[in-house]
């Protein structure tokens, strides 16, 4: 019997799904599965690598078939159907009292949406990593992390409430940490481990704190019941409302990469290339857009939230871009991209164009991981060059690149399709996820002024955009080799099981925006697909922002005009810029590179916010950590007090018993007689 | 029969039985003295038996048992503890305390 077939088994309204249970459960279970072998096999037979070549990426494609089959099936049901969520409960998890909260899936077109991106981009990475791990010691504990945080990403795009996501959120911040410290024999990775896990637990305590204040507003963490309930039982624009969404996105903001907490994005390229494509750009960072996404409702009754959510966007988007600069290590200058392009979705959901951030978010994923996996090629290419002579220099470096069209020539062409999408040449990907979002911006300027900074900070932002990347492009595939002598002849293109996810993700690239065409395309194909298909998710928050005149209103005619000219303007000045700087300036490779001057240092050194959060927070804290709470607190209060204490305080009674103990039998005597008497005379006198 | 007068010797008997106990450092003399709290007893359980029926002279016998036997233990004990201490003064056995 076919999945189809068995579809009619959804009993109409109620949503519940038995037939599509054990569906769901594999998509989730496959991966976890991949995890337990993987994990066995590494323990026990790290050798066995075809065996683990085959369960890595096999448990992932298998997750994506269903997918895909589950996705067309909802499709036709949706159809005639639009508002049914299909809710997949496993069984019931925390069963207590009042508080009911089930192990559950739901799938509804957002998660659908999030689910196909996952396992199709995940897919794309798994096969790349056979060819990019090949050699790596830890290839089977490589794929069982890679596993088991597909297995955590998916429980939360689908969980059916607020701590199953949580689960799912807690579950991809554990396996980014340990692929962070993949290579954790050296301290500069374990340490960037720990720091993308400890800047992550100041936005979790966001996070639980908003689930906390719904839970006592709501009385459950069922997504579909407080999205119903939320517009009674809470003011629009209150405190309460207001706090919810802020904690939430505090919560965003440490796991996708936002001011204040950005800064453990760029150290987290300490792990592997397709880690950072996969978990660092494509899907676990945009978990922070999804939950927006997710809690539209709540945000829309929140301008507040909304203004501040879209203002840190704006501001990351900027800010993170003109970092981007002047960064050396081909995969900083992703990172610092991949916080800037976090900031567009932040700016889009923010103003409340949901469908504009997920779509960036989808575009953002084809393009960014193409980005990565190619400088994974690069790197790949790089460092079998200098393997080979044995020389110490950074493979990640660009200034030791330069040129490599000609040795990998299909690489340096994906990565140009990527450039050009994520840049925002129409009709890439990116030109029209990024113009609607700035579309929207721009547009809810109109009720609330301060839209039209943020509008204007993006459009910088998106110049900075293309220069960092037209400069990436130049000092990376153009100009001289400057690699060396001897290691040039080494440069060599990636293996097929490398470029064939590239292709297919600069397929992706290319096309991904046909995915929601605006209106003003309408000659290139149907017009607003993925709009439609949100509109039931959505409608909730869309409703509300009518409700209270926050919905954004799009530019139309001449200002539409205007605005697409100058986005296309923006990202051709922006590439032609980055370009002709890059091309003129005296490149050389790293080891005789001369020392930043002027504002370029302060750019080099991000800013030094590093250094600022070190003396600022992170040195207080460690004092005030040593001083008081170990040298007092532990060692003299609790060792102390407590500990010594209690075994002091044991030793005095036990001496002053024993001074009873004389060893004289007579007075032993004494007391057995004088107690016999008490006794008798309490039995006798009762 | 004479219950009373019977009663209050066996008290008599047993108080000054425990008084030497108490008094006396002779590990010989405190174990007499025993033995006379023992017999204290066989004396109220003989007179008790005249209103309490047989049984209680049947104790008398395992009591008279008992105290045999341990006149034996006791009295090995006190010989070992002349043998190592050459005294039997308790005041001077006093190695086991806290």
């Amino acid at each position: 019997m076919s999945l189809v077939d068995l579809l009619p088994l959804i009993g109409p309204g109620d949503g519940q799904g038995p037939a599509l249970g054990p569906v769901v459960a594999a998509i989730v279970g496959l991966p976890m599965l991949g995890f337990a072998l993987n994990g066995a096999l590494s323990l026990l037979r790290p050798a066995a690598k075809s065996w683990v070549s085959v369960i890595g990426p096999g448990v992932l494609l298998a997750s994506f078939a269903l997918a895909v089959r589950v996705f067309f099936a909802l499709k036709g049901v949706w159809h005639e159907n639009p508002d049914r969520v299909v809710l997949v409960t496993l069984w019931s998890w925390l069963p207590v009292g009042p508080l009911q909260v089930d192990f559950g899936f739901m799938l509804d077109q957002l998660s659908i949406v999030m689910l196909l991106v996952v396992t199709g981009v995940g897919s794309l990475i798994h096969l790349f990593s056979v060819g990019y791990m090949k050699t790596d010691p830890g290839y089977a504990r490589y794929f069982a992390y890679l596993n088991l945080f597909v297995a955590f990403m998916l429980v939360l795009v689908l969980g059916a409430n607020f701590p199953m996501m949580f689960i799912g959120w807690e579950g991809v911040g554990l396996c980014s940490y340990l692929l962070i410290g993949f290579w954790f024999t050296e301290k500069a990775n374990a340490d960037a481990g720990k720091k993308a896990f400890i800047v992550n637990r100041i936005g979790d305590f966001g996070f639980l704190v908003a689930l906390f204040l719904i839970w006592r507003v709501f009385g459950t963490f069922d997504f579909l019941q407080v999205f119903a309930m939320a517009p009674a039982h809470l003011p629009v624009g209150g405190t309460l409302v207001t706090a919810i969404t802020l904690f939430l996105f505090l919560g965003c903001a440490g796991k996708s990469a936002q001011i204040p907490l950005y800064t453990w994005l760029p150290d987290a390229m300490a792990g592997p290339t397709p880690v950072s494509a996969l978990i660092h750009a494509a899907t676990m960072v945009t978990a922070g857009v999804y939950l927006v996404a997710r809690t539209n409702v709540l945000f829309a009754m929140a301008p507040t939230s909304q203004a501040v959510v879209a203002g840190v966007g704006a501001l990351t988007a900027l800010f993170a871009a003109t970092i981007g600069l002047r960064q050396y290590d081909i995969k900083k200058v992703l990172a610092y991209s991949t916080v800037s392009q976090l900031g567009y979705m932040f700016l889009g959901v923010g103003t409340g164009a949901i469908t504009a951030g997920v779509f960036h978010l989808v575009t953002h994923a084809f393009f960014k991981a193409l980005l990565f996996l190619g400088s994974g090629s690069v790197i790949h290419a790089m460092h079998h060059a200098y393997h080979a002579t044995h020389r110490h220099d950074d493979p990640q470096d660009m200034r030791n690149m330069g040129g490599l069209a000609r040795y990998m020539p299909v690489t340096a062409g994906l990565m140009i399709v990527a450039t050009l999408a994520i840049a925002g040449i129409p009709p890439l990907a990116g030109f029209f996820s990024k113009d609607e979002i700035l579309a929207f911006a721009f547009g809810r300027g109109a009720q609330q002024p301060v839209f039209l900074v943020f509008w204007a900070m993006g459009a910088l932002a998106a110049l900075l955009t293309a220069f960092y990347m037209a400069r990436l492009l130049a000092m990376t595939f153009f100009g001289e080799n400057r690699t060396g002598e001897a290691e040039r002849g080494h440069l060599h293109e990636a293996p097929w099981i490398m470029t064939g996810p590239l292709l297919v993700l600069g397929v992706l690239s290319l096309a991904g925006g046909w995915l929601n065409l605006p209106e003003f395309a309408h000659a290139l194909g149907p017009v607003g697909m993925l709009h439609h298909w949100l509109e039931p998710v959505i409608a909730g928050g869309d409703r509300m922002a009518e409700a209270i005149g926050t919905t954004p209103a799009l530019p139309h005619g001449g200002a539409e005009a205007a605005l697409i000219a100058a986005a296309i303007a923006i990202a051709v000045l922006g590439l032609a810029l980055g370009w002709n700087v890059t091309r003129r300036s005296a490149l050389v490779p790293a080891r005789d590179a001369p020392a930043e001057q002027g504002f370029w240092r302060v750019l080099y050194n991000k800013y030094y916010v590093d250094e600022l959060y070190d003396r600022l927070i992170v040195r207080p804290l460690v004092r005030f950590s040593t001083g008081t709470l170990w040298k007092r607190v532990d060692q003299g209060l609790i060792d102390g007090a407590g500990v010594n204490g209690t075994a002091s305080a044991a030793r005095a009674l036990g001496w002053l018993g024993s001074r009873l103990q004389t060893g004289q039998v007579g007075a032993y005597v004494i007391f057995f007689v004088v107690g016999v008497i008490v006794i008798l005379g309490m039995v006798a006198w009762r | 029969m004479l219950l009373g007068p019977s009663l209050a010797v066996s008290a008599i008997l047993f108080i000054i039985g425990v008084i030497g106990v108490l008094v006396r450092r002779n590990a010989i003399v405190i174990f007499m003295c025993v033995e006379l709290m023992l017999n204290a007893v066989n004396l109220s359980f003989v007179a008790l038996s005249q209103v309490h029926g047989i049984s209680g002279q049947v104790f008398v016998f395992f009591v008279m048992t008992v105290a045999a036997a341990e006149a034996a233990v006791g009295l090995a004990i006190i010989l070992a503890i002349f043998r190592h201490h050459r005294t039997v003064d308790l005041m001077n056995i006093n190695l086991l305390k806290g």
